[in-house]
């Protein structure tokens, strides 16, 4: 969506949007004067850079040699939760997609579809919180695109992100999911199913209170710090949907590996653990949004971890496991008892269960 | 079958209670238990408060599991009924 | 957590494992039904079974409410709400994703716009009642005697507020009875391979120990009571071979901290005020079992939904290839079923004991499959 402008600068729009009390109509995807308007006025001043300035409908972007792009598109609900909402998510999943691949995210885009009868307050907090993540992050969002549906065939906001970054030189071999090998060690970047739990139990409306957070945060910067102390890194992976175990039979089955990981070595909040136990889900197939697994050589692990450690958002870092010779790619983990069990692919969705 | 937890009821309200698991509330029903008090831990499914658990029974039986028997024959720990 | 880390202590768990090491008659094998599916989810969860010796063999049973419920059953609240607009149908989870008839779920009818509502308690059911007084909402009651008590509670307490919405679609069933079918419906022989059973925990919170006495009788088997922790389980097996060396049929309460003698009398009063025994009802994998299942006692009926929508039951038999009859009675273990990991998987189960992660297909392939496939890999200490 490009801004127009009135040749003389005069205002195009007789009257300013109400941010208070308005609300979205379908006027407002129509590609007329409203798109215009909740352009200039919303999306212009917030994401606020000379390339979306320029009024294209593309950004034109100084390449370089080796380019990472990702997409992804958010439909949480609900919308806003305890420690974010969908428009931190957005920014953060897409930045941290590019830099999984050993990239510098530097621009991305946002293609926002809203459902007719949304009000304008919720879209601005949510807009500003893009623009807050992006500017903390150094990250551009350098075009976008909105469209409304008819009340009712939409959940309120539907944001489509894509991020676009380069690869520093000094990364000799990017990570990548199929470069595990057996003996090589795998690492958490801290403790999981905080955002999952976070969203199921504000989704279900559970008669269940704590002070659960998502964990949602753009992890590029802790990314650089793990490259620089660990430069072989061999694979990165940020476990969003399906959890830590649909992460790492990805990872496995890429690489044509197995792997068996330590229950105790898994940090886990205490909150979350016994909400997990409350609700008989499993904290390994929960979402997380702020948080990275690594797999890295046995040489490097103690540098891995130490680097991770000493960032804020790794502080919890931990080994949790290795990669094994396994041709049929299973994940094994040994229980605090030394038993095993399979860690499987996620089958469905995580729900809460009475028996 | 039957996802129970003991969990500790830290407040009381006529029919219901609060429990915390570990800093997570919740709200029980104690319909089925009498005399329940504050610091008393309950086993909890659905919602509904069933049984409470007898702290001296659990401290003996987590001391014979140690292997700690109490002086005398080994003890069961199991009552026969 | 109080109460549970404790039962997890993996020194004591070696402690107990040496223990029944010690005392297994190593020119024998044992065979263990537990009865109850979170016993087999512990069981799984923990890897106990490499804590065992390998002459001890765990026979995961039926007692899943989720998975021994027939396909019929769940189609009948399908049908409610996708046939009847103004029916809220409050469920628990554990239901959302099974597959009924044509691969129908509540998750399906959901998606096709029935008004299907997820519960964590009773009383929410109730509470929709009162909140949509021009909706019909029908609770879709399933469980053991666990999880009787508080639907129960619900039918009570609609009946107390005078509320004409509220329905239950009523299929708890009694885990004595399940015990018995086990022994029935197998041969001679199959009943000659279980020496034992690990009793139902939660369950007997509310029936007390007492309620086994009977199968153990009859059968001449032990049954020992057990918690869910891990500790509990192996304290329970423990407590079956001792019982099985001296050839001993009795009833063990193991989980005493928690289940009291006779049981939760306010719960089974209850219980007994607003249900009454049907005189049979199937049951997924086992057949048609006598005075097994549980419906609304006359004074209750108006809360019926069977009544109330007039709904007819129709049985619908499972894949001819499902060995779920043999896989409960202990005659042959999952990965000998002709369609496991192949047709039958957890996305796509055929049979009872693939359709809840509790049931011993599913249990054996969510957490155990890599048994027998995969390199043995030596544990750290």
């Amino acid at each position: 969506m490009a801004g127009r402008h009135d040749a003389d600068g005069r205002r195009l729009f007789a009257k300013k949007l109400d941010f208070k009390r308005g609300a979205v109509d379908l006027t407002h995807g129509a590609g007329g004067k409203a798109s215009a308007q909740l352009f200039e006025e919303l999306f212009r001043p917030a994401f606020d850079n000379p390339l979306l300035d320029r009024g294209d409908d593309q950004a034109r972007i100084e390449g370089a040699a080796r380019m990472v792009v990702a997409t992804d598109g958010h439909v949480v609900s609900p919308l806003f939760f305890p420690g974010g909402d969908i428009g931190a998510l957005s920014v953060h999943g897409t930045i941290n997609d590019v830099a999984m691949a050993g990239a510098v995210p530097t621009d991305m885009t946002a293609g926002v579809i809203l459902e007719e009868g949304f009000p304008l307050a919720d879209l601005k907090r949510i807009v500003q919180s893009m623009a807050v993540a992006a500017a903390d992050a150094g990250v551009r969002i350098v075009a976008g695109d909105t469209k409304v549906v008819e009340q009712g065939k939409g959940d309120g906001v539907f944001i489509t992100t894509t991020g676009l970054g380069a690869i520093p030189d000094a990364v000799k071999t990017p990570p990548a999911a199929d470069r595990a090998q057996a003996g090589d060690v795998i690492l958490v970047s801290g403790t999981v199913g905080d955002h999952g739990v976070t969203i199921l139990s504000a989704r279900e409306a559970l008669p269940m209170s704590a002070p659960f957070e998502s964990d949602t945060a753009a992890l590029h910067g802790l990314v650089a710090d793990l490259i620089a102390a660990a430069p072989g890194v061999k694979t990165l992976r940020d476990p969003t949907r399906g959890g830590l175990a649909t992460a790492v039979n990805e990872i496995c089955r890429a690489s044509g590996v197995g792997a068996l990981l330590r229950e105790t070595a898994i940090p886990i909040r205490k909150t979350v653990d016994a909400a997990c136990e409350l609700l008989g889900v499993d904290p390994l197939y929960l979402a997380n949004e702020g948080k990275l697994i690594a797999v890295v050589e046995a040489s490097e692990a103690d540098a891995a971890l130490a680097a991770m450690r000493g960032h804020a958002l790794g502080r919890e870092a931990a080994i949790i496991g290795e990669i094994v010779d396994d041709p049929d790619g299973f994940v094994q983990m040994e229980t605090a008892f030394g038993g095993k069990r399979l860690v499987d692919w996620l089958t469905g969705d995580p729900l809460p269960r009475i028996c | 079958m039957c996802l129970a937890l003991p969990a500790e009821v830290v407040a009381l309200d006529g029919d219901m209670a609060t429990v915390n698991l570990d800093g997570v509330e919740a709200p029980v029903s104690l319909a089925f238990l009498d005399g329940v008090g504050v610091g008393d831990f309950v086993v909890v499914h659905v919602g509904y408060a069933l049984s409470r658990v007898d702290p001296d029974i659990a401290a003996e039986q987590i001391d014979a599991m140690r292997g700690e028997e109490t002086a005398g024959e080994p003890s069961a720990y199991g009552d026969v009924s | 957590m109080k109460y549970v880390d404790e039962f997890r202590d993996p020194a004591a768990a070696r402690s107990i494992a040496a223990r029944i090491a010690d005392e297994v008659d190593p020119t024998r094998s044992y065979a263990f039904m537990e009865f109850c599916g979170g016993h087999t989810h512990a069981l799984c969860r923990f890897g106990l079974e490499d804590l065992l010796p390998p002459n001890i063999r765990m026979v995961h049973g039926p007692g899943c409410p989720v998975c021994v419920l027939p396909v019929g059953r769940l189609d009948l609240a399908v049908e409610l709400v996708t046939t009847r607009p103004e029916v809220i149908l409050a469920t628990y989870g554990d239901m959302m994703r099974v597959p009924g008839t044509g691969g129908v779920s509540l998750l399906t009818a959901k998606a096709r716009g029935g008004d299907v509502r997820m519960i964590y308690s009773t009383a929410q059911a109730v509470e929709l009642a009162r909140d949509n007084p021009d909706r019909e909402v029908v609770l879709f009651a399933i469980g053991f005697e666990t999880t009787t008590p508080p639907t129960a509670a619900a039918v009570k307490a609609a009946a107390a507020g005078g509320l004409k919405n509220f329905s239950i679609l009523c299929n708890h069933v009694l885990t004595p009875a399940a015990i018995d079918a086990i022994m029935t419906t197998g041969s001679a022989e199959s009943r000659a391979r279980l020496d034992g059973f690990v009793g139902p925990g939660h369950v007997s919170t509310i029936i007390g120990a007492e309620a086994y006495e009977a199968p153990a009788r009859k059968w001449d088997k032990p049954i020992v009571i057990s918690g869910f922790e891990p500790n509990d389980l192996l304290n329970a097996i423990h407590l079956l071979v001792r019982q099985t060396n001296k050839g001993e049929a009795q009833v063990e309460n193991a989980f005493a901290r928690a289940v009291r003698p006779g049981g939760n009398a306010a719960a089974q009063a209850l219980c007994d005020e607003v249900f009454a025994l049907r005189d049979a009802f199937e049951w997924r994998g086992l057949g048609t079992i006598p005075e097994s299942a549980l419906k609304l006692a006359p004074a209750y009926e108006g809360f019926d939904a069977e009544v109330k929508f007039d709904l007819q039951y129709a049985s619908r038999p499972d894949h001819k290839a499902c060995a779920c009859g043999e896989i409960l009675r202990g005659e042959k273990t999952p990965a000998q079923c002709a369609v496991f990991e192949t047709a039958c998987a957890p996305e796509h189960p055929l049979g009872s004991c693939m359709v809840s992660p509790e049931g011993a297909c599913a249990a054996y392939y969510l957490y155990g499959r890599f048994r027998g496939v995969a390199p043995r890999l030596a544990a750290a200490e």
